[in-house]
């Protein structure tokens, strides 16, 4: 089948084209078995046990009930038989992710556009190193990167040691176990699903249309906001919900490098499948409610963005 | 006639390589100036100079007398219709003929107003409210034109604006081109490659190659009088025969053809006696009983309006005649000996 490259649009035509698109159906069936097991399957499974019962140990008894989502928003007292109030903890711990996800994903774009044009703007050879230097990071364990990002930004870390020295500070920054040490750490893990999407789309950026604005008497601040930016911003869309959605249900970074006053959703869904103080109806729940907020933001986005393309 | 742009002494080098050495040209108001020659020559490279997308090395742009060459794009009256149009994609067609009015400033109705007269000229008035992608070639052409000449500019450049056209519309558009700027009274500065377009378009053009212009003209002057080997052989078809100089007075001169024969001919600027090459046209040369040059018949081309008459001189020298197809010729047949006889002023000696 070589030389059957995939031509969108206009359709191959003649014989090859119609063979090729007989082989479509065949040849998707692995992606939709992949699909089926690992996606499908699970978050049918998430959504079964968020309605079960939690057993002692861990570990469901298959009674069906909603009181993992009652004890997710409501309040009924210690006892169970005081009238409810909202619960504000999870909806705290909700929206602190939120939060901080969306301050990480700000971060990222702010660095991960300039990055993304200065690799698109380098002649195409280097664009292929530099593409290459933004993934060696990515070569070693995300918790091994974790745990060394701690280090350095600890106490006695070579950040704090190195600004001492130099007598910028007197006493040690205190970095570890705040929102900014888990902002920098999620910054730092999801960084590249920024820089990507968006050299990407400004890779495919015309520059004469820069050189169009200009012409047309638009200063180079005017071209960036009124030209460049809304031609680019499906890579910068992308690149948003690429760090965003990962951002919100990140453990790793607000375990290590946050403290109790930093606790996230992933870390609440992951304790609740740990051991004997887990709670798997209550970590399902959760979890569901997390998707579907993730699910919402998505689908008002799209809708946005159909509306604006009908236009 | 006022001068619209002065070019004085313009260099522009790209690392080592020189793309225009030393340019001077005067394009006078309201004149359609075509830049010829092959790519590479440099005549893009001095239209971006014009634009301000590519700042020269050394040299002086003036607009009606104020040099510009050191201002940012933006700040230079002047538009361009780029070769790929450069359309915002994002926008609809009658935003992007706007946005030039409304970087100017100009409030959203009159920049309206007046972008719908700019679409009425090109005759896109329905398709207004349309994106660039929804449009054909010709159609994405004609709004290039109308979003640079909104603003109303003192010169229009035009980047090989045609090349991406077929034939048939770019033919048309040839015309319109011509028609808009001979109404409008915008001084043209046109870049191609295409000889055709030149000559039948422009009221000047400067013939450049290796980032020097050999010689600027009206396209009578560049066709019948080229001064050099390059124009000669660039701009349509021509006979180049070695010949010796004999006298030269003023701009005649004296030649000693291949075949022995002398005549008498005119001269371009600096030729002296010596060894030098003559331009022939083809189509300026007839078969006779007696003539000039002497050759044998290869091949003859059936052209439709037009034959091709290949032939090979007795002395060596490949050389094509060119004739109407008309239905009293008798024609020659090939191998058949045939005398040239060579059009009084049509061969012209070249300087180099």
């Amino acid at each position: 089948m070589a030389g059957m490259a995939p031509e969108s649009g206009t359709g191959g035509g003649g014989k090859a084209g119609l063979g090729y698109r007989k082989l479509i159906g065949p040849l998707l069936v692995p992606t939709w078995v992949m699909i089926g097991i690992f996606l499908v399957l699970p978050v049918m499974l998430m959504a079964v046990y968020s309605f079960l019962t939690k057993e002692f140990r861990g570990g469901v008894v298959w009674d069906f009930t909603l009181a993992a989502y009652d004890q997710f928003f409501l309040n009924r007292g210690l006892f169970g038989d005081e009238p409810p109030v909202i619960e504000w903890t999870y909806i705290t711990i909700f929206w602190r992710s939120i939060w901080q996800a969306a301050v990480a994903t700000l971060i990222c774009l702010a660095v991960g556009f300039p990055t993304a044009w200065f690799i698109a703007t380098r002649p195409p050879k280097s664009r292929a190193i530099w593409l290459f230097l933004i993934t060696v990071p990515y070569w070693v364990n995300l918790l091994i990167r974790t745990v060394s990002l701690k280090f350095l930004i600890r106490d006695n870390g070579p950040l704090n040691e190195s600004l001492m020295a130099i007598g910028l500070i007197s006493d040690p920054l205190p970095l570890v176990n705040t929102n900014l040490a888990v902002q920098l750490g999620l910054f730092y893990s999801y960084l590249p699903f920024m820089v990507l999407p968006i050299y990407a789309a400004v890779e495919r950026y015309n520059f004469a249309l820069s050189e169009a604005a200009a012409d047309l008497y638009a200063s180079r601040w005017v071209t960036l906001r009124e030209i460049v930016l809304p031609v680019v911003k499906p890579g910068i869309i992308a690149g948003c919900i690429l760090v965003f959605v990962p951002s919100l249900g990140a453990f790793l970074a607000p375990d290590l490098l946050g403290g109790a006053k930093t606790f996230m959703i992933g870390s609440l869904i992951d304790e609740q499948f740990r051991g004997s103080q887990g709670n798997w109806p209550f970590g399902a729940a959760a979890a569901m409610i997390l998707m579907t907020l993730v699910l919402i933001v998505l689908m008002v986005y799209a809708r946005a963005q159909n509306k604006a393309e009908a236009r | 006639m006022s001068t619209a742009i002065e070019i004085r002494s313009a260099v522009k080098r790209y690392g080592t390589t020189t793309a225009l050495h030393s340019i001077s040209l005067e394009i006078a108001d309201n004149e359609f100036f075509t830049l010829l020659g092959p790519s590479g020559c440099g005549k893009t490279t001095l239209l971006r100079c014009i634009a301000g997308f590519e700042d020269l090395n050394e040299g002086e742009i003036r607009l009606f007398g104020r040099d510009i060459a050191r201002l940012d794009p933006n700040h230079r009256p002047v538009n361009t219709v780029f070769q790929q149009y450069a359309l915002f994609p994002h926008m609809t067609v009658l935003e992007n003929v706007a946005f030039g009015l409304k970087m100017k400033g100009m409030g959203l109705a009159d920049r309206t107003a007046r972008a719908g007269k700019m679409l009425e000229m090109v005759h896109l008035s329905a398709f207004a409210n349309r994106m660039p992608a929804q449009l054909s070639g010709g159609q994405q052409q004609r709004v290039a034109l109308a979003r640079a000449l909104a603003p109303e500019p003192k010169v229009l450049l035009l980047d090989e604006p045609l090349s991406a056209l077929d034939l048939k519309l770019r033919q048309a558009m040839r015309v319109e081109l011509k028609t808009l700027q001979e109404q409008s009274g915008i001084t043209f500065v046109f870049v191609t490659h295409d000889q055709e377009e030149a000559l039948t378009m422009s009221d000047r053009i400067a013939v450049m190659s290796q980032g020097r212009v050999q010689q600027v003209g009206s396209a009578r002057d560049i066709y019948e009088a080229p001064v050099n080997r390059f124009v000669a052989d660039f701009i349509g078809e021509t006979n180049l025969l070695e010949v010796t100089v004999d006298t030269v007075s003023g701009a005649v001169a004296k030649v000693t053809l291949p075949g022995g024969q002398k005549i008498t001919c005119p001269a371009a600027q600096g030729v002296m006696p010596g060894k030098h090459h003559l331009s022939i046209r083809p189509e300026r040369i007839s078969l006779a009983a007696e003539g000039e040059l002497e050759a044998v018949v290869e091949r003859i081309v059936y052209l439709g309006t037009d034959l091709q008459i290949l032939t090979h001189l007795t002395t060596g020298e490949a050389f094509h005649v060119r004739m109407q197809n008309l239905a009293r010729i008798a024609l020659p047949a090939p191998g058949d000996r045939v005398a040239l006889q060579i059009e009084e002023g049509a061969a012209r000696l070249l300087a180099d």
